[in-house]
């Protein structure tokens, strides 16, 4: 019964000072200490999300955002995937894009914003163009890293073994580059976010980004930290997920067991 | 279960029996599953070194044939060139008198290391390759070598010992005529090693395929093969016949005093202090 009890107590640790700050934050509100117009109430936050969601504002801007994140991140990802298994694979591919690749991947993505506002006006496909172009790299560099570094041994074995090229490629090749394929995929998705979050606050009339800077001109404040705090869920909620797949994909790797 | 095996049972133990104290490669009845491979004026360099010189083996079909000699004396390259992973700078290698070209698939090969692919589960990794009805045909080489109770399980999580045993189910699973073994007990402690000598001693004796080993360790040796060869700077210098009966065992006065006698013929090469190795126990060379 006490050990129970512990076991308890001690998952609830951690809460311990998120929750205090949380408290702090709400009495130093309430007492006037701390100005709405720098930091509103955690409860008044909460009223805006409510607010929010009830008008049917929240969820139009979310599926926005969400659906510009899964596009970009699919289109980027599905390049850098494709790129990185034919460098993998081929040594004239290497040869012929890596260095240009490598060249592209020391332009910070978000430097071209000017340039992408230019190009597409702020329309849907600015914004998938940077996140796509923040995302194809981790996962091409990882793709290609993962095809490279397969065992040698191996693919001798299923040549004596009697695999066909192909049979060698999708049994061998690709579950060995699985695990560094899946670290470049959860590396893109924080990337994502962030590449996001900075498109839709500067160029953008729909989504998240765009739902706290247009609460900044008016002032409120309690939506822009609601906004944020979206922001924090969705990036957490992606991360979640990739973490979830790896544990499916990865159960034969002995450090990526479920239990 | 017995209508899945390979070799009739009943021809393998009056063979077994009828011979006993006999090289078990001329038993005429043991002639049928294995290769008869030939070697001729093998040459193999790599640039400048001459890794192989002009060597000439015969095996018999069936027969156990065990390579011994020191780190980068040839063997391995051997047999690599048997296996057609490499291709010889001169001469040939004739495997049922067809010239070996490419990967040859009636031979199989096992490694040093399992080399399983660890994101499948052990019945998978045995049925690599296989093209029809791979579950039963792997369930039955995992049965061979006592593994059948891990089918399910990864590669992850099973010893040394154990993967090497799958790794010998997966060879043997598609019936080889020709098995080619490369130290492939060289990693496992002595203990497992005895263990997994006598499986494949076993599963020779039942399937009748010609068996090429590589190994460092004498004792190895001379406790599995027909004959054993001793090579030395890219040559054959030696070319015995084991004829103790078998199983065989360490203990025997016979059994110790060919071991001694191959392992003197590889030392006293290399000028090594008689005393010292006679004292030695542990007859294993690096």
């Amino acid at each position: 019964m006490k050990k129970r009890f512990n076991k308890r107590l001690d998952q609830l640790i951690p809460w311990g000072v998120p929750i205090l700050l949380i408290v702090i934050w709400q009495l130093l509100a309430q007492v006037g200490w701390l100005s709405t117009r720098i930091l509103p109430a955690p409860t008044a936050v909460l009223l805006a999300g409510i607010r929010l969601a009830s008008t049917g504002e929240l969820w139009q801007h979310l599926s926005v955002s969400a659906s510009r994140a899964v596009t970009g991140f699919l289109i980027g990802g599905g390049i850098g995937f494709t790129l990185g298994i034919i460098n993998g694979v081929s040594n004239v591919s290497e040869k012929l894009l890596d260095t240009s690749l490598q060249m592209l991947r020391n332009v910070p993505h978000l430097a071209m914003i000017p340039l992408v506002i230019l190009w597409f006006g702020i329309g849907e496909e600015a914004k998938l163009f940077l996140v796509s172009l923040g995302v194809l790299f981790p996962v091409y560099l990882n793709t290609f890293h993962g095809v490279r570094t397969v065992d040698p041994g191996l693919l001798e074995m299923g040549k004596v073994y009697g695999l066909k090229p192909w049979e060698l490629f999708l049994q061998v090749i690709l579950p060995n580059a699985l695990p560094s394929i899946l670290i470049g995929v959860r590396f893109s998705l924080g990337i994502t976010w962030l590449t996001l979050i900075v498109a839709e606050t500067i160029a953008a009339d729909s989504g998240i980004g765009y739902l706290a800077m247009n609460a900044r001109e008016f002032m409120q404040t309690d939506v822009v930290v609601f906004s944020i705090l979206i922001y924090a869920l969705l990036g957490k909620l992606a991360d979640s997920m990739a973490k979830f797949f790896e544990a499916r994909l990865l159960a034969w790797h002995p450090s990526y067991q479920l239990t | 279960m017995a209508s899945q095996l390979p070799v009739n049972l009943d021809d393998t133990l009056n063979c077994t029996h009828s011979i006993t104290g006999v090289n078990k490669g001329f038993c005429p009845m043991t002639s049928i599953n294995g290769a008869d491979l030939k070697v001729l004026n093998l040459t193999k360099r790599f640039g400048d070194q001459q890794v192989l010189r002009e060597v000439d083996l015969e095996v018999m079909p069936g027969e156990f044939i065990a390579i011994v000699g020191r780190s980068g004396c040839g063997k391995s390259t051997l047999l690599r060139l048997v296996a057609g992973l490499d291709r010889p700078s001169e001469g040939r290698v004739l495997v049922n008198g067809t010239p070996v070209r490419r990967v040859d698939p009636s031979a199989r090969m096992m490694f040093q290391d399992a080399r399983l692919l660890m994101w499948k589960r052990v019945l998978e990794n045995v049925g690599l390759g296989l093209r029809n009805n791979w579950r039963s045909k792997a369930k039955w080489a995992l049965q061979q070598v006592g593994l059948a109770d891990r089918a399910k399980e990864y590669p992850a999580v099973l010893s040394g010992g154990q993967r090497q045993r799958v790794a010998l189910a997966r060879a043997l699973v598609s019936e080889p005529r020709l098995l080619l073994l490369d130290e492939p007990l060289g990693a496992l402690d002595a203990l497992t090693r005895i263990e997994m000598q006598q499986l494949i001693e076993q599963l020779w004796q039942e399937q009748q395929f010609t068996a090429l080993l590589v190994t460092h360790d004498v004792e190895e040796a001379v406790t599995l093969a027909d004959r054993v060869i001793l090579i030395e700077s890219g040559q054959i210098v030696m070319n015995i016949p084991i004829v103790l009966s078998r199983p065989r065992h360490r203990g025997d006065a016979a059994f110790a005093a060919i071991a001694d006698h191959i392992l003197k013929r590889i030392l006293n090469k290399a000028d090594v202090d008689q005393d010292h190795t006679e004292s030695s126990q542990e007859l294993v060379l690096h």
